[in-house]
């Protein structure tokens, strides 16, 4: 049933190890399931067939890992959350870890209309720490980062200059070196592959961590949910 | 021992669908490898999606890892990107549940349930690192194993594997395990794979096609002897008595990513005695073994708990025929504990009203497409087959269909039968313009998918002496029925592709003589010939010219009764005569009713190894013609000879 005053929550978890190389909707299948094994009262939509109400964040990449990604779930009744985020976890394929769990108003923003930004810890398998650093210097000195790309079998450029917020080399090993970025999501979300493709050299991905996903907002940006809270989400204020 | 994961996981990212090969299903198991314990690898020779939900390679699995003496893992089919990079990198065939070599376990074990995937169970040994031909393998090469369906006819694959498993894997598999303990604690010495071999030739149902010799005089068969005394001469199939005593799969996998049939499986009985003529599994399977009610309720409970599936299937080769399926439905779908959000799938529906009452019920959710197979547009060509639904059946089950709410019905039928004539072949059109019309009384827009699938006679079966029909003459045939629905509105045709039909029908009864066939089809990139896209009839019609064999002789031709078959020094406890005389009834259009309910006929697979029917159920479900109401007097009214198949 599916009622105008439902309840609202939303989830924030991880996904980190061999999971990774499974697919958005693979996902979203496997909440499905979890969400069932707890018995979670979950609303569905009406119609020839039915749906749990489930809408998620931002899509990750197959092959991306996370510490923070995000679903809401609608609910024929209020629930007590105390213990849900174990239980969760526990009925999740292991690499899906659930950070927390709150109540959410139901006029909040979808997370697809309120992210605006993600931060990224980026691995690359180019080992030359002077030409990784200056291929990011390159790009912020940059006006614009022009791509071409196929849409619907049309080529459309873009401007991917306006949606590096941040970028930065962290540091270096034998196995590569490794970035950290801040990359916009609005109006469409830049992906690490995407960046480091157009780099000058291009860049060879190796790994890639989502460790924050952003709402913009007048007193700084925060997170949708902070991991490890049960209530409200916070804000804060300080650069990755 | 050495897990590959770190070699293989910087190579993921480059390959499509890399979740086939992580593990990680809820309900894998741990594998505990240890001194000892007797190493199985279960593969499946095509791609995880189709794979994975095997329900046979996933009861073995779970059968095996609860022995002391054995442990088991499981392997797929790497899609052709991955397997490049694997050869590129030098890395083999591994386990999806901890990443190990495949040439690490004791036996490389494969389900077959499809003769194209033949090449590709070439490609995954070769991919082990194993020698393809046992004939090259050394004591150290694991021992490779065959069991499915297809292995009711070995002998195209005779030179590559070293066991084929007939019949249910259930017992076998620990016999088979307390064999190849010993010979792993004796330390596989030197020359002890031939005897290692002979000793397992001695468990029943294991054949060990190394240790036969195949004569032929020209281009006969002669005999297939033992080449040793202690050696079977015939090599009976496995049958377990009791379904009961074996509720697998207890933990079903539940894969993280997308596969066929990604749901609950509950099987509610082995075997069928329907009697259907064309159908392998009907024939090989028997005779009919229910499992308990009870138990099927525990184990859908159980299951959906632990899964968090929203749809069970309950399976079988005629789940309607299950004597508790009324309750067991009404059971899953009125459970408070499902929220109405459960729903039941029924593959493989009888065609009747009862069938839809039942669909009705279990669709309550999701009312989607409703299937149905009549096999055969007219009822000559149905008793021909066995399969005796009469028209009033059809039509009455397809108006309960469309006045309970569903808009589209899927039909499916063979063409290419014993004794079609132009007339059956058109008797699917009628059929089919027949349903849209009841359909238009409750629904303007009712719909018809008509999918039709050349017929390839298999061993073991009252077809296996008929002449398959060839491609010209299914593509003759095909094209009549597009023709002749072309203007029928709301009826769409489907077939599949005859040219795939016709080898299929080569290795369903071909001999050891294929074997080069098939590996040269392999070695020149054969590989995924299930596949559409894969598929490539230049490479299999021109290793057969290489190799001087005829496709006609083999596939179009009719068999005689004095035929030595290749598949006679192996037996799925039918008597021979018995489906003689079945394949005589054929041609004489004699129905023959389920021996569920009626007297034994003796066709030897219950008689044979003193096992019989369990059935819940005295009498025969209600309704429909295939229940009590089969109306066998009208057989022989129209005799028809064979024809013979034309020359092409
Ligand atoms: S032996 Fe008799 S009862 Fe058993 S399957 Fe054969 S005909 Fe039926």
């Amino acid at each position: 049933m599916s009622v105008v005053g439902n309840p609202k929550i939303r989830i924030r978890h991880t996904k980190q190890g061999k999971v990774r190389f499974t697919s958005h909707r693979d996902v979203a299948r496997m909440w499905e399931r979890a969400l069932r094994r707890v018995r979670l009262p979950v609303a569905y939509s009406e119609g020839f067939s039915p749906r749990p109400k489930l809408s998620f964040g931002l899509a990750l990449s197959t092959g991306y890992e996370s510490l923070a990604e995000y679903l809401d779930v609608e609910l024929s009744e209020r629930i007590d959350l105390t213990d849900l985020p174990p239980r969760l976890t526990e009925a999740l394929p292991s690499g899906l870890e659930v950070a927390a769990v709150a109540d959410i108003e139901r006029s909040t923003d979808s997370l697809q209309q309120a992210i605006t930004s993600c931060t990224w810890e980026i691995e690359v398998s180019d080992t030359d720490l002077p030409t990784v650093t200056e291929a990011v210097a390159r790009a912020l000195a940059a006006e614009h980062i022009v791509v071409t790309r196929e849409r619907k079998g049309k080529p459309v450029t873009d401007d991917l200059r306006p949606l590096v917020r941040h970028l930065d080399v962290t540091g270096s090993n034998e196995s590569g070196c490794r970035l950290t970025a801040v990359l916009g999501t609005q109006p469409r979300a830049l992906r690490p592959a995407e960046l480091l493709a157009a780099l000058e050299p291009p860049l060879e991905l190796r790994r890639v961590l989502r460790t924050h996903q952003w709402i913009d907002a007048d007193t700084g940006r925060r997170e949708p949910l902070a991991a490890a809270s049960g209530s409200a989400a916070h804000s804060e204020a300080c650069v990755p | 021992m050495s897990s590959l994961w770190s070699q293989l996981e910087p190579l993921l990212p480059q390959v499509q669908k890399p979740a086939r090969y992580i593990g990680c299903e809820d309900g894998a198991q741990t594998p505990r490898h240890r001194a000892g314990a007797v190493a199985w690898l279960l593969s499946y020779p095509d791609t995880y999606e189709i794979g994975l939900p095997n329900q046979g390679l996933q009861i073995l699995y779970e059968i095996l890892n609860e022995r002391e003496d054995a442990v088991a893992e499981r392997a797929y089919a790497p899609w052709a990107d991955l397997e490049a990079l694997l050869r590129r990198e030098g890395l083999p065939f591994f386990s999806v549940d901890t990443h190990r070599p495949a040439a690490e376990f004791d036996l490389l074990a494969f389900n077959l349930s499809a003769e194209l995937t033949y090449t590709n169970l070439l490609n995954c040994i070769d991919l082990a690192g194993v020698a393809v031909r046992a004939a090259d393998r050394t004591d150290a090469d694991p021992l490779i194993v065959v069991g499915g369906h297809c292995t009711y006819n070995p002998e195209p694959i005779a030179d590559f594997v070293d066991l084929v498993v007939l019949g249910d894997g259930e017992e076998v598999v620990g016999e088979i395990t307390e064999v190849v303990a010993d010979w792993k604690a004796t330390g596989k010495t030197p020359g002890s794979r031939t005897g290692v071999l002979r000793a397992l030739a001695q468990v029943v149902g294991v054949y060990a096609p190394g240790l036969y010799e195949a004569r032929f005089d020209g281009a006969s068969l002669v005999a297939i002897e033992p080449r040793y005394p202690d050696v079977p001469q015939v090599v009976e199939k496995r049958t377990i008595a009791d379904l009961a005593e074996w509720p697998y799969p207890k933990n079903q996998l539940v894969p993280l990513t997308e596969v066929v049939h990604d749901r609950l499986n509950v099987e509610v009985f082995r075997g069928c005695t329907r009697g259907c003529r064309f159908c392998q599994a009907g024939m090989i399977t028997r005779p009919v073994r229910e499992r308990p009610a009870d138990q099927v309720r525990t184990m859908i409970e159980n299951g959906l708990q632990r899964t968090g599936y929203d749809e069970v299937a309950l399976t079988s080769l005629s789940t309607a025929d299950f004597s508790g399926i009324n309750d067991v439905v009404q059971g899953v779908m009125d459970d408070p504990i499902n929220c109405g959000q459960v729903s039941v799938a029924l593959p493989s529906l009888r065609v009747d009203a009862f069938t839809v009452g039942l669909a009705g019920q279990v669709q309550r959710a999701r009312r989607t497409g409703l299937t149905f197979a009549p096999e055969a547009g007219t009822w000559r060509m149905r008793q021909v087959i066995n399969k005796l639904i009469r028209e009033e059946d059809l039509y009455s089950a397809v108006d309960s269909a469309y006045s309970q709410g569903w808009r589209r019905m899927k039909l499916y039928f063979l063409t290419g039968l014993p004794t079609e004539t132009d007339e059956d072949t058109l008797g699917i059109g009628e059929l089919a313009r027949n349903c849209v019309e009841i359909g238009k009384r409750h629904n303007k827009s009712a719909s018809v998918t008509v999918s039709v699938g050349g017929f390839v006679p298999k061993p073991f079966t009252p077809f296996q002496w008929f002449g398959q029909n060839t491609v010209a003459e299914l593509n003759r045939k095909i094209g009549l029925l597009r023709d002749d629905v072309k203007r029928s509105r709301g009826v769409q045709l489907k077939w599949h592709d005859p040219k795939a039909t016709l080898i299929e029908g080569i290795v369903s009864r071909g001999d050891r003589r294929l074997g080069p066939v098939i590996e040269q089809v392999w070695r020149r990139g054969g590989v995924f010939q299930e596949w559409s896209e894969y598929f490539d009839l230049d490479l299999w019609t021109g290793a057969m010219d290489d190799h001087g064999l005829s496709a006609d002789w083999y596939v179009h031709r009719h068999r005689e009764e004095t035929e030595v078959l290749p598949w006679d020094h192996l037996s799925a406890g039918l008597h021979k005569d018995f489906l003689w005389q079945d394949w005589r009834d054929a041609l004489a259009e004699v129905g023959l009713p389920d021996c569920r309910w009626t007297p034994c006929y003796d066709c030897g697979a219950c008689t044979g190894y003193g096992i019989e029917h369990i059935v819940a159920s005295a009498t025969p479900p209600a309704g429909g013609s295939q229940g009590t109401g089969q109306d066998l007097d009208r057989g022989a009214e129209v005799p028809v000879a064979l024809r013979a198949a034309p020359v092409a």
